[in-house]
């Protein structure tokens, strides 16, 4: 048998089906979007080939760099935020009381469709009968902030479920992780004189750091190409103030009939997500990994 | 552990191949029309529409009951049915044209969004139809002309929607109103209600179109029934006074406090809900809402007895107040590449024709071909509007269904900044014509 397993051809028989499935849902819509950044086409009608005048114009586009931007800034929020949830895990990973029961609870928002999500959120942030709102006025303000109307708030109100949503998610791995990490190196940490903080960031952290990388470049991706939630709840508005890469890509493509400009935005989407996903594993990468 | 990666690699296999099935089945589907169609003997003819049960329970039936009866009266040809709602509806029918593959029968909106589907030869022209079977004397005059490009007609019209001002009259009693004549009685009623702490006009501008429905009839009010037409089809300009004072009266609104706060971050449907939740007491909207005022038994009968509605007013004594807003909402198209075109236009005329009546009465949909009122048992606003309809001086198509695709987003972006005091009426129209220029 293992004479079959390291015969090349066998190998390649083993993974085609894997590598034809990637290939005709992922890899050729790529290159075929690439393709279609090409040409002047309203989805509907012939093509017409324009060279390289779409990516030109992406690249000179002031709307797409202020998409990108809040595309960037959701980002580093969601990287930001990894903090947080790495503590929670901590803390639940710890024997405490009822970590089953908190682990559960902050698992909830994944299991709620985005959808379901934005619909409770725009309740919340309703600017009159909000709950967020009544909240505020029953506290003395007397002009609560209009969330998702006021252009200078509206991507940070949106920002706010976002990572509401995912936290359950990040927590859950963290968790996994910590769990992992053999109950003998503590204890001898422990009978050494570390304390909780030092246990944390000396033993637990480090023999973590594979997963946090994991973790930060599945963040920066997820939000780079962020789109549900602020589709359905502002629709990149008003007037383009939470406006992200994904968002312009879909208006382009299918409110304005632009398919060719949509497909040159798609594409430099995925260039700048390729970009930034080398750039992190790069400035992540380490030497040695630390075994237990 | 190599047996599992056999047994996985197995699965992986297994799926390809239920893929491939299922791409096997639609074309066989295909096909099977096809043949139909060409032997005369049976067809299939695919209709798309946009009712689900859930969101248009009324019209979905109707739906279903004229199928059946055509279906009863026509053994031969079988109707296969899909709904989507409203978006996906949109987005299912530029991703099925991209492929050419839209259905036998569709629905599809008037003027702007009709443009690239002529363009693409993806509609067929419906002149023949109308003329041979005299369908065109059905409809009220200048629906199809919506539908029009060239001269020929590419849609059959279902709906007629005109917009008013919905007040609510308990709201407005409490405070010693009455419905306002003028805007500067607009203003007064606003001033009122304001003063009592009662929002004055629901608005979702989250969605655009309902703020720009405000402009539009600005600028019908101040301009005149062409000023926003020409400006549009570029005989005009958007810069014509007019237009930019229509944009000015806009922002005084906004900045009276007119509109429900958060007005900008609200979707239609939140705004809705406040208006008939009492919550605001005045609503602008097309008359396809008028079931909710009259018969929709989900709403409580107290609500639908207080639900009034104005003409837009008057503005500094200019305009007419028989120049309305609206236009045909949506209609049917025939596709230019159907294996089954005269079955498909059979049963599109068929479908228009039982539509009308039925419509009004049981749907409360006011429809595109004509409809006589005094033999149906009608609710009283119906026949209000119905009468409104037959004294009208003109009808604005909205702008954004005037415009192509990408003017009418930027458009709308604009109504939105506009709104939300971001710009000023200057910019409002300087950008509107950099918009078009570059059409």
């Amino acid at each position: 048998m293992n004479k079959v397993m390291s015969d090349k051809w066998f190998i390649t028989l083993y993974i085609l089906p894997a590598m034809l499935l990637l290939g005709i849902l992922i890899f050729i819509p790529l290159i075929l979007t690439g393709y279609y950044g090409l040409m002047r086409w309203d989805g509907i009608g012939s093509m017409e080939f324009i060279g390289l005048t779409n990516y030109i114009n992406v690249i000179q586009d002031g709307v797409f760099w202020r998409s990108a931007g809040h595309s960037f800034l959701l980002a580093l929020f969601s990287t930001l935020s990894l903090i947080i949830y790495l503590a929670v895990a901590m803390i639940l990973a710890s024997k405490i009381k009822g970590s089953d029961f908190l682990r559960k609870i902050y698992l909830i928002p994944m299991l709620l469709s985005s959808v379901a999500i934005a619909q409770l959120w725009i309740k919340i942030y309703n600017p009159s009968n909000g709950m967020l709102n009544e909240i505020l006025r029953g506290l003395g303000v007397q002009n609560p902030p209009l969330w998702l109307a006021d252009p200078n708030i509206v991507l940070y109100s949106i920002f706010v479920p976002i990572l509401w949503q995912y936290a359950g998610f990040y927590i859950l791995i963290y968790y996994a992780a910590l769990k992992g990490i053999p109950e003998s190196i503590v204890e001898a940490a422990k009978i050494d004189g570390a304390t909780p903080v030092q246990i944390a960031f000396k033993i637990k952290l480090p023999l973590i750091m594979g997963v946090v990388k994991v973790t930060v470049v599945l963040a920066i991706i997820g939000s780079l190409k962020y789109f549900d939630l602020i589709w359905v709840m502002t629709g990149g508005g008003p007037n383009g103030a939470s406006e992200v890469m994904a968002s312009y890509m879909y208006k382009l493509a299918f409110a304005n009939n632009n398919f060719g400009y949509g497909s040159a935005v798609a594409f430099m989407l995925l260039l700048i997500t390729l970009l930034v996903t080398l750039v992190v594993r790069k400035l992540t990468a380490d030497k040695e990994e630390i075994q237990y | 552990m190599v047996k599992m990666k056999a047994i996985s690699s197995f699965a992986a296999l297994a799926a390809l191949g239920l893929v491939a099935a299922g791409c096997g089945g639609s074309d066989d589907a295909n096909v099977e029309g096809s043949n139909g169609g060409d032997s005369g003997e049976s067809a299939t003819v695919e209709f798309m529409h946009l009712w689900p049960q859930g969101s248009s329970a009324e019209h979905h039936r109707i739906v279903n009951e004229i199928i059946e009866d055509f279906e009863a009266e026509n053994s031969n040809i079988t109707i296969d049915m899909q709904v989507l709602s409203n978006e996906q509806y949109k987005d299912q029918m530029t991703v099925l044209s991209s492929s050419n593959q839209l259905p036998d029968v569709g629905m599809t909106w008037a003027a702007g969004y009709l443009d690239p589907f002529v363009n693409g030869n993806q509609f067929a022209p419906l002149n023949e139809l109308l003329e041979e079977e005299g369908l065109r004397d059905d409809f009220v005059a200048g629906t199809l002309e919506a539908y029009e490009k060239d001269g020929e007609t590419y849609g059959l019209p279902l709906e007629l929607n005109t917009v008013y001002v919905y007040y609510n009259q308990a709201i407005f009693d409490e405070h010693g109103l009455e419905a306002p004549e003028t805007y500067d009685e607009l203003e007064e009623v606003i001033n009122t209600l304001d003063e009592n702490n009662v929002e004055p006009i629901a608005l979702g501008n989250r969605d655009r179109w309902t703020g720009s429905m405000w402009y539009m009839y600005f600028a019908d009010r101040i301009g005149g029934e062409d000023a926003l037409n020409s400006a549009i089809d570029r005989s005009g300009s958007f810069e014509d006074p007019a237009l930019v004072e229509a944009a000015a009266k806009v922002q005084e609104l906004v900045q009276n406090d007119s509109f429900v706060s958060g007005f900008n971050g609200l979707a239609d449907e939140e705004a809705k809900s406040m208006f008939m939740n009492d919550q605001a007491a005045m609503y602008m909207i097309a008359t396809w809402d008028l079931p909710n005022y009259t018969t929709n038994e989900d709403v409580p009968q107290e609500f639908r007895d207080n639900v009034g509605y104005f003409k837009f007013p008057t503005v500094d004594g200019e305009g007419d107040k028989d120049s309305f807003v609206g236009g045909p909402g949506v209609g049917l198209f025939v596709s230019e590449n159907s294996d089954v075109q005269d079955e498909a236009k059979q049963f599109a005329s068929y479908f228009v024709n039982e539509w009308g009546e039925r419509a009004v009465s049981e749907a409360g949909v006011i429809p595109a071909t004509v409809v006589d009122g005094e033999e149906l048992e009608l609710p009283d606003m119906y026949v209000e509007v119905l009468e409104d309809l037959n004294q009208a001086t003109n009808l604005t198509l909205y702008a954004d269904v005037q415009m192509s695709a990408s003017v009418a987003q930027t458009h709308l972006d604009l109504i939105q900044s506009l709104f939300g005091l971001e710009i000023t009426p200057e910019e409002f129209a300087e950008r509107h014509e950099e918009a078009l220029s570059q059409e």
